[in-house]
């Protein structure tokens, strides 16, 4: 099976210049961290992900899963290692080069929607289109389209301010999907939405994910929503990964007391009752615990 | 007593130096000169052709539709009507055609310069200090490099009046490119904008009302400064205050500050509505 994305020891350290990072001296390093003079967000990651699977990675707040989501578009700078995906070096484009990758390898969606609040929800699904200058009529097709794709028809001319959260995310959704672009990078895109509105849009995801066979990077705080999403799921403390496997086996074996404390309420969960409601107050319980 | 033997002066240096620079760049003091000069004529002309009313017609109307206040709309279209009652209309309009030429000059030179300043940290750097120096400089230095190298006249009003006027300007394009969300601009960058993108579609319009609160700025210090740049060839409401100070007329005085102060009052209400037309919709 081919790989949609390839990382190998990937760290991202932030405070020092990219030079001045002692990555060689892991003593040197620790002490840097200790005097607060370099904070590493990611450490040494290694992982990939075939082509339209759904790879989540979760983690508590600081864990470094938005920074290193963000690696993989070059958002931020990687301070060492290598990304591929879909067959490119990313970590060697030239700034023309990842111009063109971030327009048609992958797409974004972001935890707060990330939107234009000066440009329409049909602007804001077509901007990608606009900046790759496909001509109007075509890429407001497009963006009609994946509207109705998200169940937003008729909404074209309203503004990000005019709609609820979840609106708010369908669009950026059919934002990224509009140049149709192999992988998905999402960021804990339903975190900021309620509980019924949130397992509404994990459902829609599946389905969307179903047709459309996409590579979805998956990144929540929510073992929960992992769970149910993700094909394979890593789970990261302190910018590592701790332990990497489908589901099941985080739940059957966790790699450590770490991963163990994050899944023994879910397990609880399966064991003692099928009530949801139940469930969701054990893990509201869980998140305190552990942080 | 300071020692006579110690004084020294340095104001034929700078004579010197000036004439030096007239006579070495003539062509290119004669040329932006002249440009300046037709600019302000043409505004000028053209203002004067409008007939009174129209501009009451137009500040009722642009007052009414960008704030919707019929009190505050009301009050604005009578107040320029004192300034007719007191006979000072057309020096009104002179005042007016300055001002729109210094504010138009400033924006060309200060748009651009405020997003250079955003754009590259070393040029805010150096930029912030010389917007300060200049922001704390009494207006009445800017008249001593203009008349140097301008002479009297309305070129050199002209000038002294945009040196003062653009820090504004400059300042407040910086801060609102500098304000736009990093999580909006982040989402642009990521779905492959180039720097100019993410400028021109991004930065600039959700800049806008910052931009356009800097320009109301420039305008009321424009408005300020007219008044003494009068005291070299300005002309206008600030040359009738200037006369009336030298022959000790109060009266005559008042009647022209007040016009200025009309003046003020409605262009700034005028331009903030406007502003308020660019921010983006929010709920
Ligand atoms: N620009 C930055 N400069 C310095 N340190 C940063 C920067 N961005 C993030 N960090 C640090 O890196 C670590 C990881 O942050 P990151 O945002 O990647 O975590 P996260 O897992 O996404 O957390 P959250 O769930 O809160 O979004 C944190 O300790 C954070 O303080
Ligand atoms: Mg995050």
């Amino acid at each position: 099976m081919t790989k949609a994305i390839e990382v190998k020891d990937l760290w991202k350290v932030y405070g020092p210049r990219k030079e001045n990072v002692p990555l060689d001296q892991p003593e040197k390093l620790s002490k840097m961290e200790e005097k607060r003079e370099a904070v590493v967000a990611v450490r040494d990651v290694s992982f990939s992900v075939d082509s339209g699977e759904v790879f989540v990675v979760m983690g508590l707040s600081g864990s470094g899963k938005s920074t290193l989501i963000r690696c993989l578009m070059r958002l931020v700078e990687p301070t060492a290692g290598s990304i591929n995906m879909n067959g490119e070096d990313v970590s060697s484009l030239s700034n023309q080069e990842l111009t063109q990758f971030r327009r048609n390898a992958a797409a974004m969606v972001f935890q707060h929607y990330g939107l234009l609040p000066h440009r329409t929800v049909l602007e804001n699904v077509s901007f990608g289109l606009n900046l790759k200058k496909v001509p109007r009529r075509e890429r407001e097709e497009r963006a009609r389209e994946l509207l109705s794709t998200v169940g937003l028809e008729g909404w074209d001319n309203y503004y990000p301010a005019n709609l609820s959260g979840g609106m708010q995310q369908r669009v950026g959704i059919a934002r990224a999907l509009a140049s149709d672009p192999p992988i998905l990078l999402m960021d804990e895109p339903f975190s900021g939405l309620d509980p019924l509105i949130r397992r509404e849009m994990q459902e829609e995801m599946v389905d969307l994910h179903q047709k459309t066979n996409k590579t979805i990077f998956f990144v929540t705080h929510d073992l929960d929503e992992g769970m149910r999403l993700g094909d394979r799921m890593a789970v990261m403390r302190g910018g590592s990964f701790v332990q990497v496997g489908t589901p099941e086996e985080i739940l059957d074996d966790p790699a450590d007391e770490y991963v163990a404390r994050f899944v023994q309420d879910k397990k609880e969960m399966f064991q003692e009752a099928e009530k949801e409601n139940k469930g969701k107050q054990d893990r509201k319980g869980l998140t305190e615990d552990v942080s | 007593m300071f020692p006579d033997a110690w004084e020294f002066s340095i104001a034929r240096w700078i004579n010197d130096f000036t004439n030096w620079l007239l006579t070495t760049f003539s062509a290119f003091f004669d040329a932006l000169s002249g440009i300046i000069l037709s600019l302000l004529l043409n505004i000028h002309s053209g203002l004067e052709t409008i007939p009174w009313w129209i501009y009451i017609l137009a500040i009722a109307l642009t007052a009414f539709f960008t704030t919707k206040k019929i009190g505050l709309t009301i009050v604005l279209s009578i107040l320029p009507v004192i300034v007719g009652l007191f006979g000072l209309w057309d020096l009104a309009i002179e005042t007016i055609a300055i001002v729109l030429t210094a504010v138009v000059i400033a924006i060309i030179i200060g748009i651009p310069l405020g997003v250079i300043m955003a754009e590259f940290k070393r040029m805010e750097g150096l930029g912030r200090p010389i917007l300060d120096a200049m922001q704390t400089m009494p207006s009445f230095v800017y008249l001593i490099p203009t008349m140097m190298l301008f002479g009297l006249g309305k070129v050199p009003a002209v000038l002294a009046t945009v040196i003062y006027a653009v820090p504004p300007v400059i300042r407040l394009t910086n801060l609102g490119l500098r304000q736009v969300s990093q999580e909006v601009q982040e989402a642009a960058l990521a779905y492959g904008a180039t720097r100019f993108q993410l400028l021109k579609e991004v930065r600039i319009p959700l800049a806008m009302p910052s931009i356009l609160a800097g320009v109301n700025q420039t305008t009321m210090m424009a408005l300020a400064m007219v008044v003494i740049a009068s005291m070299i060839g300005g002309g206008g409401l600030g040359y009738e205050v200037l006369v009336s100070i030298n022959r000790i007329d109060v009266g005559r005085g008042f009647e022209a500050g007040i016009s200025v102060v009309i003046l003020a009052i409605v262009i700034d209400r005028l331009t903030q509505g406007f502003a308020k037309r660019f921010e983006p919709p929010s709920n």
